[in-house]
């Protein structure tokens, strides 16, 4: 599982149980972000925990924050997920933004480095 | 009988911008190219006026965390223009043939954005009904409702704008005014980041 472009790549390493997001990510509305959500769905499906390292994504617009509350909600329906997120204290918006993600889903580890 | 628009100003509108030295504006043309060849441009020429206005403020010092403040800027200039363009972009009519701009100016502690665009009578309604919710409400629990909405995708996200005003801090001010034919409306946006 892996969408690479000239400007993200998003891709799931089964061995760590982590979706990586790398580049600047700004597509234009959340249609636009289903296999990116697909990718996420694929990679939790049947699995206890997963974790989405964040630390290179330098750019997400506000559909691609959409996006990832959708699929924190959609982890928190299923129950018997645990999920990590993994952000950088030196990119602004994850800073800015990450921590809302813990209202859905106050169980959400926030990981920053 | 056609309705008569009467402008109307919501928020913190600014009405005579205090001047600035150092300003800059973009105009884009919404029928020029196909959506999705325009759209890369938005997020190129956010990320230009990000490193743009950047350079105006030192590099040097840690704010608060662990980017200085030359990269906040440039990180938080690149954001707001970037959702600015693209809220001006869906919400535009694109019958009408008139330029998209948006204009930044910078101050020694703030920065100033202001996007003009044109939007159906339908649409500016629909928008200031929205806007009055979002102006008369708890802004932290505004925010929380709509997050939890959208992740539901019920409805219109806003994510944008709430983002802006709750994750960046920007005071926002709206002007709509009629353009000749009462059924187009010029929309004129600004947002205020301290910086």
């Amino acid at each position: 599982m892996d969408i690479k472009t000239d400007d993200y790549r998003v891709w799931y390493d089964p061995e760590a149980n982590t979706v990586f997001f790398q580049g600047f990510l700004r597509l234009d509305g959340m249609e636009a972000y289903s296999p990116v959500m697909s990718l996420l769905l694929d990679a939790v499906e049947k699995q206890p925990q997963i974790t989405l390292n964040l630390r290179q994504l330098e750019f997400l617009n506000s559909s691609g924050i959409s996006m990832l509350s959708m699929f924190v909600v959609k982890v928190r329906q299923r129950g018997d997920v645990q999920l990590y997120l993994q952000g950088a204290e030196n990119v602004l918006w994850q800073t800015k933004s990450l921590k809302n993600l813990q209202r859905l889903m106050p169980g959400l580890q926030l990981e920053f480095a | 009988m056609t309705e008569t628009f009467t402008p109307i100003i919501l928020g913190q509108y600014i009405p005579q911008i205090p001047p600035s030295e150092e300003y800059l504006t973009l105009h884009f043309s919404p029928t020029a190219a196909p959506r999705n060849r325009r759209w890369r441009n938005y997020g190129l020429s956010a990320d230009f006026l990000g490193d743009y206005f950047a350079a105006f403020f030192p590099g040097g010092e840690l704010l608060a965390g662990k980017i200085n403040r030359r990269d906040t800027v440039k990180a938080a200039v690149s954001y707001v223009a970037n959702e600015l363009l693209e809220n001006a972009v869906k919400y535009s009519d694109s019958t009408v043939n008139i330029p998209i701009s948006i204009t930044l100016y910078l101050y020694e502690q703030a920065i100033i954005f202001r996007v003009i665009n044109h939007a159906t009578l339908d649409t500016v309604h629909q928008y200031q009904t929205y806007l009055q919710q979002l102006l008369n409400a708890d802004m932290d629990e505004f925010y929380t409702q709509q997050l939890e909405k959208t992740a539901m995708g019920l409805g219109e996200s806003h994510m944008g704008l709430l983002t802006m005003i709750n994750d960046y801090g920007a005071e926002f001010g709206w002007r709509f005014s009629p353009v000749s034919s009462a059924e187009t409306i010029t929309v004129d946006v600004m947002a205020q980041l301290q910086v």
